[in-house]
């Protein structure tokens, strides 16, 4: 369990400074840099600002900076907002993402399953064609084609929910819900599936001659097999979920990282989206590395070993 | 039993075998593989009208344009901001009339139809969105191929040498896999300039990964499968093997990879195409109309509407096929 | 009679095949358990052995069969007619199934303790540590040592022969009447299937419970039946005692079944005769006899009508036209009958 452990950390740490190089190279790379607006700044002021920020510093130093500025949490300053670290700015904007994101990870989780397990139960039914059908839009449509049609008719025709802004919890509910239609249709799928596998095992039928009820058949063994493998969604879902985010935000106007990202994005703001680079790709790894543990933990056939494989 | 002795005569009880080798005959005909595939999938309603819807769309994606005698990138002031009108669909809202209820048509005096109306610099959108289909087609398509190349050559090798050679390519996957794509294809996207060139190369970048890892799974699993001993112990030749048995198996999971890559493509285009990171003008993809819709769609929500329905029934009719060949071509659900 | 337990009377039992035809798997299946016996059914894969015994649990999927005629009389009532209610009462406490595989039949993120004591907690109202106590002790007597700890132990840290304990542990739970054991010993070593039969027969002899024990293996049937019962597309085409259908096989199919299984004291010289050709598509039967196909003697009456049964004594019946008094005499080809009579000794 032990070596196991480590080894995934390892994994993890090789990862992250594999997309902090890859990021800090790009950036370098990009055209212009953000301040080659000739209008605005003249030439002594362009080598100031650049003295001030290090960009005039040989690349290598540059990167040797950034990493060490890295490891002590130190995202560096916004070139965009004057004396603005982007610290400041990630911690202001985490919030807003943080609650959407939650709240479409609940909500799609809880309904995916509902719809999943009512699907397999009935499998063949026209329940069955109704969840799947749902399942196929929602994994089809595009999340930001959604979101603008639900913004369209729910929020401006009909006026049910305030169409876009961040003033109350009220304005949290569409982006949530804009943002679960991955959610539920992903795993209303997998639980599906997982289930319809689970009902053709033996140890069903064992549970059946035992003589419970179909109730306990159901849930003590039915479903609670297949809900464990769920957990390997998580990562996937994470990616749906902040990938969503980068839309929704900026459709719905939620003053959060996906919105702050496409903004500096159109104005060059490299220490911004290097930020939030560096924060979602954390954010997925530190994911995928808790449900692989999390996986080992809750389904007690896999005792983790050296040997275990992704 | 159930008949009455005196109909069984004497006579009946004389041996008499079936002629020989009947006894072994198995029962059925033997199927192939792609035919029973083909079977399976013509049985699959859903797969089958996602084929045919998307056979469909790109057939209308290449003549769309053409059927009326606008082009996708004329650009007319004077026409600028038409509901849409056809002649015969007055009744599904095709009549003209924008939010207020004013045929515009009629009050501006045009007399020719504009079947998806027509955006603020008076271009055709009926033209510009099978212009768009094509395009967001072409790029995922090509991508999806690109994918394909690298998938299978990278898994190939790695699957095929194995040991050292397997192992690190392997480590290499590992990283890249935990490496969000998105994120490196929007940063490739920002140095290479927005262009079709560029989002199928940024695409290609990430994407392969994922073919690869197939195409090395399903090897190294049939590698080790005892048919395929027992077809050696037999003395098949290695392009026999090849062909025979490692072909169609991969070829299955193949496909049903590049059924689901098409419109993860598709989406990405649309996706970067929304956030400003897409296809610059005159050109257009679906993403970009959409924006474009997107942006105006309290007043002409048409505009936003088209394009949004082409791309959903595209990417359901991909999942759905996709879906269709995954059960058809699973060898393990033959039954 | 008094002491029969379990009566199967005319079962047919039909699946639903995906192109909207019909697979008869089970075909008029009659036949008795005694309280107290050992019954066992015998036949090739396929040719409905556990889909009887599933159809007695009630325990096949509802989607795609259907038990098409029949009735299950268990002390006298028809269990075809009980509601699923009434069944779950039935299943476990009064007949218990054993299935095949110990490997997939116990539920793998439950421990083994929990999985017994379901069981238990739904026929008899235990308290909660009783109901460990009692578990326990079946663990025991299964012969599975330091029950007590196992009792928290996940399937997969046991072996396939301690599984099938635990699975038996699992059945004998509430002193069932009836044991249903789909072959309960195939999936395991030759060495634990006689350490599992012979826990079997030593609960039997404890708890008096009848079983019917489902098997393709010859070899079994010797060690544990008192009765046989020779299956074959989906119907019974031979029954008898042990000793009647080890020594005086009537059916061509049964005396084939007896040359093609091995034996350990065997002369070298003797050979196994396998049978020819394979069993019939039940989606499509042949008229006549479904064995004629494959049958040494076949007749011409064979491929046009059934054979109905006869009474060859009190004990044994087979459905063959050889047996028809119109039918020629026939010698057993390479003296099979002379043979079988030599291994039925040395199985013993």
């Amino acid at each position: 369990m032990k070596g196991y452990f480590a080894k995934r950390l390892g994994y993890m740490l090789i990862t992250l400074f594999v997309i902090v190089s890859i990021t800090f190279f790009l950036m370098q790379l990009l055209p212009g840099t953000p301040f080659t607006d000739p209008e605005k700044l003249s030439e002594q002021q362009l080598e100031l600002m650049n003295e001030k920020y290090g960009l005039n510093q040989p690349v290598a130093i540059q990167y040797v900076n950034y990493v060490r500025s890295l490891v002590t949490g130190d995202l560096g300053i916004s070139y965009q907002y004057e004396g603005r670290s982007v610290n400041e700015i990630l911690s202001e904007r985490i919030g807003p993402s943080a609650l959407i994101g939650f709240q479409a990870l609940v909500f799609g989780a809880l309904a995916g399953l509902a719809l999943g397990i009512i699907s397999a139960l009935h499998h063949n039914s026209f329940l069955d064609y109704g969840s799947v059908t749902i399942a196929v839009l929602g994994m089809s449509i595009p999340s930001f084609v959604f979101a603008a049609l639900m913004q369209y008719f729910i929020g401006v025709k009909l006026g049910w929910l305030p169409a876009a802004l961040w003033q109350g919890y009220e304005y949290t509910i569409m982006p949530s819900l804009a943002l679960s239609v991955t959610v539920i249709a992903t795993v209303a799928r997998f639980i599906r599936t997982e289930m319809l596998e689970v009902l053709g095992q033996d140890y069903i039928l064992t549970a059946r001659a035992k003589g419970i009820s179909e109730k306990a058949v159901v849930f003590r063994h039915i479903v609670r097999n297949a809900i464990i493998p769920v957990v390997t969604m998580l990562g996937p879902l994470a990616v749906a979920i902040m990938t969503g985010t980068l839309v929704i935000e900026k459709i719905f106007s939620v003053p959060g990282l996906g919105e702050q990202f496409t903004k500096s994005v159109l104005v060059n703001d490299y220490s911004v989206i290097m930020g939030v680079t560096l924060m979602y790709s954390a954010l997925f790894i530190g994911v995928v590395f808790i449900v692989d543990i999390l996986y080992g933990v809750i389904d007690p056939r896999i005792s983790i070993k050296g040997e275990h494989k992704l | 039993m159930s008949l009455p002795k005196q109909e069984i005569t004497k006579d009946l009880f004389v041996h008499a075998p079936l002629e020989s080798g009947k006894s072994e005959e198995l029962p059925g005909t033997p199927v192939t593989f792609w035919s029973e595939a083909w079977r399976r999938l013509k049985k699959n309603r859903g797969a089958f009208l996602g084929l045919i819807t998307i056979i469909l769309f790109s057939v209308m994606a290449l003549i769309g344009p053409f059927l009326t005698e606008n082009s996708y990138m004329d650009q007319d002031l004077a026409l600028s901001n038409l509901p849409p009108k056809a002649a015969g669909l007055e009744w599904l809202g095709f009549d003209g009339s924008d939010v207020n209820g004013i045929d515009q048509y009629a009050a501006r005096g045009i007399n020719e139809s504009f079947w998806f109306g027509t955006d603020e610099f008076g271009r055709d959108l009926w033209t510009r969105v099978w212009k768009a289909t094509q395009i967001s087609l072409f790029i995922a398509i090509i991508a999806a191929l690109l994918d394909l190349i690298i998938g299978v050559v990278y898994g190939g090798i790695s699957a095929f040498y194995g040991g050292r050679v397997d192992n690190v390519m392997q480590r290499i996957i590992e990283v890249l896999i935990g490496i969000p794509n998105l994120i490196v294809i929007i940063l490739f996207i920002l140095i290479l300039e927005p262009g079709i060139t560029s989002i199928i190369l940024a695409m290609v970048i990430t994407g392969w990964v994922g073919m690869a890892r197939v195409v090395r799974g399903q090897i190294l699993q049939l590698k080790g499968q005892e048919y395929i001993l027992a077809a050696r112990t037999l003395g098949t030749s290695n392009s026999k093997l090849i062909w025979r048995h490692l072909v169609p198996n991969v070829m299955g999971s193949i496909i049903i990879t590049l059924m689901f890559t098409i419109p993860t493509a598709i989406f990405f285009e649309a996706f970067l195409s929304f956030i400003g990171l897409g296809l610059q003008p005159p050109l257009a993809s679906l993403g970009v109309l959409i924006e474009d819709g997107y942006k105006s769609m309290r007043f002409f929500s048409y505009k936003l509407i088209f394009p949004a329905i082409v791309i959903s029934v595209i990417m359901i009719s991909f999942n759905l096929l996709g879906d269709g060949l995954r059960d058809a071509l699973d060898p393990k659900m033959r039954k | 009679m008094e002491d029969t337990i379990l009566k199967i009377d005319n079962l047919h039992v039909s699946f639903k095949t995906h192109n909207d035809g019909e697979t008869k798997a089970v075909r008029g299946v009659s036949f008795e358990l005694k309280k107290g016996e050992t019954l066992a059914i015998v036949g090739e894969s396929g040719s409905g052995k556990s889909v009887t015994a599933k159809s007695l649990m009630r325990l096949l999927p509802k989607q795609n069969s259907m038990i098409k005629d029949g009735q299950v009389f268990y002390e006298g009532k028809d269990l075809l007619k009980y509601s699923i209610k009434e069944m779950q009462k039935i299943r476990g406490s009064e007949i218990s199934m054993v299935f095949q595989d110990p490997m997939t039949s116990l539920n793998p993120t439950m421990t083994i303790g929990k999985q017994i004591m379901e069981g238990l907690r739904k026929h008899q109202a235990f308290r909660k540590k009783e109901l460990f106590k009692k578990a326990a002790d079946l663990l025991e007597l299964v012969g599975i040592p330091s029950p007590m700890e196992r009792m928290k132990d996940y399937p997969h840290q046991f072996s396939g022969g301690m599984r099938q304990r635990v699975v038996i542990a699992m059945a004998l739970a509430c002193n069932p009447k009836v044991l249903l054991a789909d072959e309960p010993t195939t999936a395991l070593d030759v060495t634990i299937q006689a350490q599992i039969l012979d826990l079997m027969k030593d609960l039997q002899k404890k708890t008096g419970t009848a079983i019917i024990i489902i098997t393709h293996d010859l070899g079994v049937v010797a060690s544990m039946a008192q009765r046989v019962a020779v299956m074959y597309a989906g119907e019974i085409i031979e029954t008898g005692t042990v000793d009647e259908i080890f020594y005086e096989p009537k059916h061509p199919y049964t005396c084939g079944l007896l040359l093609s299984m091995p034996k350990l004291h065997a002369a070298r010289s003797t050979k196994l005769i396998p049978i020819p050709g394979i069993p019939p598509d039940l989606g499509q039967l042949p008229e006549g006899c479904p064995f004629a196909a494959r049958c040494p003697y076949v007749m011409k009456v064979c491929h046009s009508f059934s054979p109905s049964k006869t009474e060859v004594s009190e004990t044994h019946s087979v459905s063959c036209w050889l047996e028809d008094e119109r039918a020629p005499q026939v010698e057993w080809i390479d003296g099979a009958g002379g043979s079988i009579d030599e291994r039925k000794r040395k199985v013993d």
